[in-house]
Formats: structure tokens, C-alpha cells, sequence
């Protein structure tokens, strides 16, 4: 027995979206050009690492068998129609006829099976393919996974930001994929193909005439600028010099540009991303080796205070390691709500008595460059917060991201302020941060809190292969309980990113992948084209 | 000393201090803390210890550090300045491709500063207590006072935001043909702001500069002379002041040069000018040592040029120079 989507149910459903029915209702014309925002990149090549840098030109770039909509239900792509068998053990998935990569040569299952064993071997993120043992190509536009355990992930797996579909006739010449020329320089199978790449300037993509999907793309060519002062950035959103910017940070820029009457901000389009802002503690050390001691902490940090003086109170609080846009995630946890006596009786009980001078122990803190309101202003308020309980904090400003990184991945911190992906699925983006066998000293964003519980480890490794949605569901409500309660990370909030874009410009991307999904239905109105 | 004695012997001392630089440089960029390969991990969303170690057996970068300099070194005689580990490309490429933006920031940024410092001075010097002069000292004082990024913000929200006039960032407009009258005219409207920015604190200081030595030039006795003999206010200070009061503006111009480089690194982070100093700042976030080696190297060498140019000014503009 098997479930099967095809292309004309999906259609059906996605005109129930806001943005497919809005981008149906003004009739989406062909030309134009679209300049964004892009970031500083090595390469553009999603099937060797992970990141919005080259997702999102990736994701125009190359097409993936699957997509998904704003309700986390899969999509045709690349794939029209795809089985996943009732043992969750195989994904069959039957390409669309006709699809041809941007060289002109036919885009075939060998295609599939070659990049995904590219992106099994090389991508960072290993347990998102770990199972898959083979996969077969019965036909040209036939490629079956073969996995040797039910992978709930694999269909989340086959998104555009973690599946793209590489040419085996360039990509397969035998050079190391890692360096391989064409990671700058690609031959792409999606609705945009590259033009121009200046690393650290722009990259240029233009609409590719022969793309599997008729009519698409509407636009001729988007330009992805990099400006990497955040003033200037807004200045240029205000001028018009750029008309969308996919990845609007901070609530205060949201409402600066919300007041500009060409801009629209959308804040749809990052559930599958899935970015958290955390405070990690380094479980390996005293006194945070403790768990009443970092149970006291969080009782301390008052995050409902700390949002409405940072973020204005415009973003939610995050309370599991799973982003609250996410359909496993629970709020049924310890809310740690705010308690400064039940603090102080967990401190005392943990042997961590005040001092003569009222001290109880003196901890660092390490936020990670970026934001004030994300970063070094949560510091501050810890500060504050934890003080009155006797706990001193000392904030360690590290001026670039390798300063921090290579304390925070050498194990070298007490408390550390990051921000984490989800990576739509648990077994993507969240077991690396929990299960004991990923404590790798020196891997950033691995365990490096060295947390270790192997009552977390079974549920983990239980729900990376449970086939019944509702059991896996309870699994991972159990996991984040859990570590919750065992605070090896006290979660603040997710990243309360949005879109700003020129009201001209319609059909953004507002499906669970947001801007790291193909830019393909986003067409200026007639009277805005530019 | 003959002009070609002159030239060799300013030669060997440009190439010591090359190497002084490329060394002193290696050493200091390799004590900073920050690991690159932990930096692309970072940028990949992770990675395997194993794929960090061949990140780093890619880079070189598991060899002990007098290995990885002495093979820089090695390298760096040949002509290659290495690969980029951020930007994935050739150094040589991405400093030969961001050189020219510079080098039209810099050098018209230090033409304005030039002329309109001078301008400013002798306007001052000609009556040093009238408005004029009073103005002068003032632009003077917080030109030089404020720091390039906080000029670079202002002039953006004045001239850019509030006033439209000028563009936010880049060197031109996306989609415009890079050729032709048209293409130079857009450029010359981007390069306004950020020439003005990096010309700003400059301008200040040559004001002054030239202020002063055109108030010592003209109480001179050879101005008196001058002017004893019927000759035109005008000449007298454009053609005999002025030439004597530039040779300290000259040396200063030449001294700065490395200075103005180094204010192009915030003016064109401010601008999104495609520049060296835009990429200087990006190659520092990522510890991506051989793209910072290899500006450092372009601009040592930009600056033993413009100081060689200054003495060949300095020989120029006063005879008695040339003896040295």
C-alpha cells in the first residue's frame, strides 16, 4: 500500500493559498527584473552545505524533486508524483518528462541517484540521508530510495533548500565535489540560471527559458546585491535601489520599512527554517554540571520581560527545541516562568550558597556577533536578572563570528548565546544539538554543550524512524519535556524574521521554506514593472 | 645624487620593506583568534571532524606555521598570492578585480581633499581673521574630528534619504550597460558621496596645513618682493606663495596615502563599494588570511608607490631636493 500525490491534487490545494489565489487573481505576466538582497557566499551549490547564502540563489538555480506549501504538505516538482511505501523503507519518486538542465542535456533519475549520493556523502547535515542505502533508476524518469529503516524526514529531505538536483555529466567527472569549479559556476536544472557570480559583490540569474514548469518563471533576471552594512541596507530598501529583502532580521526594521508606502512586510515563510535564539550552557562544567543550577537560571531569566524590553513584545517566547511553527512542536513543558525564590532554594539545595559579598559563583557568557536586541542585549539583561539571585555574569564580547566559534565549538564557554535552524524536520536540524554521540569537540553547532541523557538518545533514534506520525508526534512532545526540564539550553525566541517587499511585486514565497523555495511565481504588476 | 641612483637605491629599500610587511602580516593575521576552517564549517551549517580535517589539509592549514609561511613566501615570489578560502577564487583575481574601484575612490577622494583642502587654506590665509577664515577652522576641527563611518551615515541621510540626490550603495546602477558616457556618468554619480566622505577628514587637515604654510609663505620676504615689484594679488599668491606652501601638503598627502586605504575599508563597507577595502573587511570576519595577505600586499605596495611618487613630487616642486 502506498500514498500517492500527483500534480493536479496538489494544484487543487494550492489555490486555497492566500498567495497562489492572489497570484492567480492579477494575472501573472511574464518580465522584469527583481533586485534583492543577497548574502556573502562561497558557492552556490545547496547539495555541500547548508545556510540562506547559497540556498536561496541555490534553490533558483536547482530544482529538487519536491516542494512544499505553506501547510507542510509536499508538492510536485520535479518529481509530479511520488509513492512512499507504507514501511516507510522506499520513496518512488517519477520525474516530469521533458525537464532539461540549463545546458539543454535531459534531467534523468540517474541525476537524482548521483546527487543525492553527493549530498548523502558531503552534505553537513548527515542524518538527513543517513538511511538511505541505494537507489534504484528503473527508468529515466523513474528513482526509487531504498532506506534500510523507515525516515520520516526523507520527503522533508527532498525540499529545494536540501535536495537540489546537480548534473551527473558535470558534477560526476571525478574532481572533488567540494571544490569542484562548477559549485561557482553551475549548470543548474531550476527556473533561474546563473549569469554572473562576484563573490562577495552580487550574483546575477536570469530566467531559463526551457524550465520544466510552462510559463515559468515570470521574471527575466533577479540581481542579488550584498550589502553588508544593515543602515545602508534599509536606506536602499527606502530608495528602491533593492525591492525585496527575503531575510528582514529585527522587529525595529520591519517597522521602520512598514512605514514606507511602497513596502509590504510579510512574516510568513520561515516555519521550515525553523531559527531559534538560545542560551546554551556548557554542561560539562561546574556549576552548570548541575542541573538545579541551570534550572535556577532559568527560572531567573524572566524571558517574557526580556522580549517586551528587547522586542518591543512583538515576538513570541520559544519554549522547546522545536520552532514553534512546527506541527511536532509542544507547548506542554516547564514554562520556567519567571521565580526568583524558587531560584535561590534550587541554587542553595545545589550547595551554591551565597557568599559574605552575596555572591554565589561567578560565570561567563558568550554571545554570538549579531543584533543587539538577538545577542549581547540578552547578555545584558541576564546580567541584571541573575545578579539578584547572586549569580555574577561576565560578558565576553567576541568581535567576529570565528572568535566566538572557536570558543563555543572548543567547548571554551559557561553560557553561550546562539542561534540555531530546525531545518523543518527534527532529525534534520535538532538531534545534532542533543544526541550524546555528536558531543565532537571543535564542530560547531554539534553537542557542544555535552549534553548527555540516553533516555533522549532512545526517544531521538526512536522517532528518526517511526512511520506513524501520530507515535513519532508523542516521541518527540516526550523529547522536548525532557530537555526542557534538563535545561541543557534555555530557549528564548524564534528569530522573528520577515520579508519586505516592493507592493509592485507579487507572488513571495510564503511556503514553509520562505525565500529558500523557488522564486518562480513572483511577477511584478504591469504598471510596476521595472 | 643622479635621478637613476636615486630611483635603485629607493628600489631596494621598497623591497626590504616588502618583505618586512608580507611577514610581519602573515604573523600577526595567524596569532588572531579564529579558526577558518571552523568559519566555512560555519558558513556549511556544520561539519564532520573529518571534513574539517580536509578542509584544513586543503588549506594547508595543518602544517605548522613557519611551513605555511615559508610556502607563502614561496608562492608570493612566483606571483601567486594563494587561494581565497572564503571568497573560493584566486587572491591575484579578486584583489586585481576589486583594485580599480579603490584606486578611483582613493584617488579622487585625495584629489578633492587636495584641492579643496588647499583652496580652503589660502582662502583662510588671504584674510586670516575675516569670516571666511573663521568658517575654515571649524570645518577644519569637525572634519577632523568625526570619525569617516559617522560622516559616511550623515552624508548618506542628508544627500541620499532626506535629499535624494545621490545613490545609497554600489558603483552602478544594476542593469545598465557597463560601457560608454552613459556608464562613466553613473558611476561618477555614485562615487560622489563616498569621494567626499573619504575626502572629508583630509580635506580638514590640508586646510590647515596649507592655511599654515600659506601664512608663512606670504609674509615672506620674496612675497614682499613681489608685490613691491606691481605684480597682480592673484599671481602673487598662486604663482609664488602657493608653491612653497604646498611642499608640506605634498609630504603629508604622500605620508597618508596608507591612512586614506585604510578609511576606505569603512567608506566602502558604508557605500557597498566594490573595493578592496569592502573585501578587507569581509576576508577579516572570516579569518580568510591569504585575501587579507594579499590586500595588505597591494596596498604596501600602492603605498611605497604614492610615497615614491611624493619624493619624486617633493624632488619637483623644490630644486634643493635634489641633491638628497
Amino acid at each position: 500500500m502506498t500514498a500517492s500525490i500527483g500534480r493536479r491534487g496538489a494544484i487543487a490545494a494550492a489555490a486555497t493559498l492566500p498567495i497562489a489565489a492572489h497570484a492567480q487573481s492579477t494575472d501573472p505576466r511574464r518580465g522584469g527584473t527583481l533586485v534583492t538582497l543577497g548574502g556573502t557566499t562561497r558557492h552556490v551549490n545547496p547539495a555541500i552545505q547548508s545556510g540562506t547564502p547559497a540556498g536561496i540563489p541555490g534553490t533558483q538555480i536547482f530544482a529538487s524533486p519536491l516542494r512544499f506549501d505553506d501547510k507542510w504538505n509536499p508538492q510536485p516538482y520535479l518529481a509530479e508524483k511520488w509513492e512512499l511505501a507504507a514501511d516507510g523503507k522506499s520513496l518512488t519518486l517519477h520525474l516530469v518528462k521533458g525537464a532539461v538542465f540549463h545546458d539543454g542535456a535531459p534531467i534523468t533519475s540517474a541525476d537524482v541517484a548521483f546527487s543525492i549520493a553527493v549530498i548523502q556523502k558531503n552534505h553537513p547535515f548527515k542524518t538527513m540521508l543517513e538511511p538511505v542505502e541505494t537507489v534504484e533508476t528503473p527508468d529515466p524518469q523513474t528513482a526509487i530510495i531504498r532506506m534500510s529503516r523507515a525516515h520520516p524526514a526523507i520527503l522533508l529531505a527532498m525540499s529545494p533548500a536540501l535536495c537540489p538536483i546537480l548534473p551527473k555529466h558535470v558534477f560526476g567527472d571525478g574532481r572533488d565535489i567540494l571544490t569542484h569549479p562548477a559549485n561557482t559556476a553551475p549548470v543548474g536544472s531550476g527556473p533561474f540560471r546563473l549569469t554572473e557570480f562576484k563573490p562577495g559583490e552580487s550574483i546575477t540569474i536570469e530566467r531559463f527559458d526551457r524550465f520544466f514548469i510552462p510559463g515559468r518563471p515570470y521574471l527575466d533576471k533577479i540581481v542579488m546585491r550584498i550589502i553588508t552594512d544593515p543602515p545602508t541596507q534599509l536606506l536602499a530598501m527606502e530608495r528602491q535601489e533593492i525591492v525585496y529583502n527575503s531575510f528582514l532580521t529585527t522587529v525595529r526594521d520591519a517597522e521602520r520599512l512598514a512605514k514606507q508606502a511602497h513596502i509590504q512586510i510579510i512574516d510568513k515563510g520561515f516555519e521550515g527554517i525553523g531559527a531559534l535564539n538560545w542560551l546554551a550552557f556548557n554542561t560539562a562544567r561546574k556549576p552548570l554540571d548541575d542541573k538545579r543550577v541551570r534550572q535556577a537560571l532559568a527560572y531567573l531569566s524572566d524571558r517574557a520581560r526580556m522580549l517586551k524590553v528587547l522586542q518591543a513584545g512583538k515576538v513570541p517566547q520559544a519554549l522547546t527545541p522545536i520552532h514553534p511553527g512546527s506541527p511536532l512542536y509542544t507547548t506542554e513543558v516547564n514554562h520556567f516562568e519567571y521565580d526568583l525564590k524558587k531560584a535561590e532554594a534550587l541554587l542553595d539545595e545545589a550547595g551554591y550558597k551565597k557568599g559574605a559579598d552575596g555572591t554565589r559563583f561567578k560565570i561567563t557568557i558568550d554571545p554570538i556577533p549579531g543584533t543587539v536586541e538577538a545577542t549581547t542585549g540578552i547578555a545584558e539583561f541576564l546580567r541584571g536578572q541573575v545578579k539578584r539571585a547572586g549569580v555574577e555574569l561576565e560578558l565576553r564580547v567576541s568581535p567576529d563570528f570565528p572568535t566566538w566559534a572557536q570558543r563555543v565549538a572548543g567547548q571554551d564557554f559557561d553560557l553561550a548565546i546562539d542561534a540555531v535552524f530546525n531545518w523543518a524536520d527534527p532529525v534534520i536540524g535538532v538531534h545534532r544539538t542533543y544526541l550524546t554521540r555528536n558531543i565532537r569537540k571543535g564542530v560547531i553547532w554539534s553537542n557542544t554543550q555535552s549534553y548527555s541523557n540516553p533516555k533522549v538518545d532512545a526517544l531521538l533514534d526512536a522517532a528518526a524512524g517511526e512511520p506513524d506520525p501520530a507515535k513519532r508526534k508523542a516521541e518527540y512532545k516526550e523529547f522536548q519535556q525532557i530537555v526542557v526540564d534538563d535545561v541543557p539550553i534555555l530557549f528564548l525566541h524564534p528569530f522573528p524574521y520577515t520579508q519586505a517587499i516592493h507592493k509592485g511585486l507579487k507572488g513571495a514565497p510564503t511556503s514553509i521554506w520562505g525565500p529558500m523555495s523557488p522564486w518562480d511565481e513572483m511577477y511584478w504588476e504591469a504598471a510596476e514593472r521595472r | 645624487m643622479s635621478a637613476a641612483a636615486w630611483f635603485i637605491r629607493r628600489l631596494i629599500h621598497a623591497a626590504g620593506l616588502l618583505l618586512a610587511v608580507l611577514v610581519l602580516n602573515f604573523v600577526l593575521i595567524h596569532l588572531a583568534p579564529g579558526d577558518p576552517a571552523v568559519v566555512i564549517a560555519g558558513e556549511m551549517g556544520g561539519a564532520s571532524t573529518e571534513v574539517m580535517a580536509k578542509i584544513r589539509a586543503e588549506y594547508g592549514l595543518d602544517q605548522p606555521l613557519v611551513m605555511q609561511l615559508l610556502a607563502y613566501l614561496g608562492r608570493v615570489l612566483t606571483g601567486d598570492l594563494g587561494f581565497s578560502f572564503y571568497f573560493n577564487r584566486p587572491v591575484t583575481a579578486l584583489v586585481a578585480e576589486r583594485m580599480g574601484p579603490t584606486a578611483l575612490l582613493v584617488a579622487s577622494a585625495i584629489v578633492l581633499a587636495l584641492v579643496l583642502g588647499t583652496w580652503l587654506g589660502i582662502l583662510a590665509a588671504r584674510r586670516p581673521r575675516g569670516l571666511a577664515a573663521q568658517l575654515v577652522s571649524v570645518f577644519s576641527v569637525a572634519g577632523f574630528a568625526a570619525p569617516v563611518f559617522w560622516t559616511g551615515m550623515m552624508l548618506l541621510l542628508l544627500f541620499a534619504s532626506t535629499l535624494p540626490i545621490f545613490p545609497v550603495s554600489g558603483m552602478a546602477d544594476v542593469g545598465r550597460p557597463k560601457l560608454g558616457f552613459a556608464y562613466a556618468l553613473d558611476v561618477l554619480h555614485h562615487l560622489v558621496l563616498p569621494a567626499m566622505t573619504l575626502a572629508m577628514v583630509y580635506m580638514a587637515q590640508y586646510s590647515r596645513q596649507s592655511r599654515a604654510g600659506m601664512l608663512a609663505a606670504l609674509a615672506a620676504d620674496y612675497i614682499r618682493t613681489a608685490r613691491a615689484k606691481g605684480l597682480g594679488e592673484l599671481r602673487v599668491v598662486y604663482r609664488h606663495a602657493l608653491r612653497n606652501a604646498l611642499i608640506p601638503v605634498i609630504t603629508i598627502a604622500g605620508l597618508q596615502f596608507g591612512q586614506v586605504l585604510a578609511g576606505a575599508v569603512l567608506v566602502e563597507t558604508v557605500y557597498s563599494w566594490p573595493g578592496l577595502g569592502r573585501l578587507a573587511y569581509e576576508s577579516i570576519l572570516r579569518r580568510d588570511s591569504p585575501t587579507l595577505l594579499g590586500i595588505l600586499l597591494g596596498s604596501a605596495l600602492m603605498v611605497i608607490l604614492a610615497n615614491l611618487l611624493t619624493d619624486a613630487a617633493y624632488r619637483l616642486a623644490d630644486p634643493r631636493m635634489r641633491g638628497t
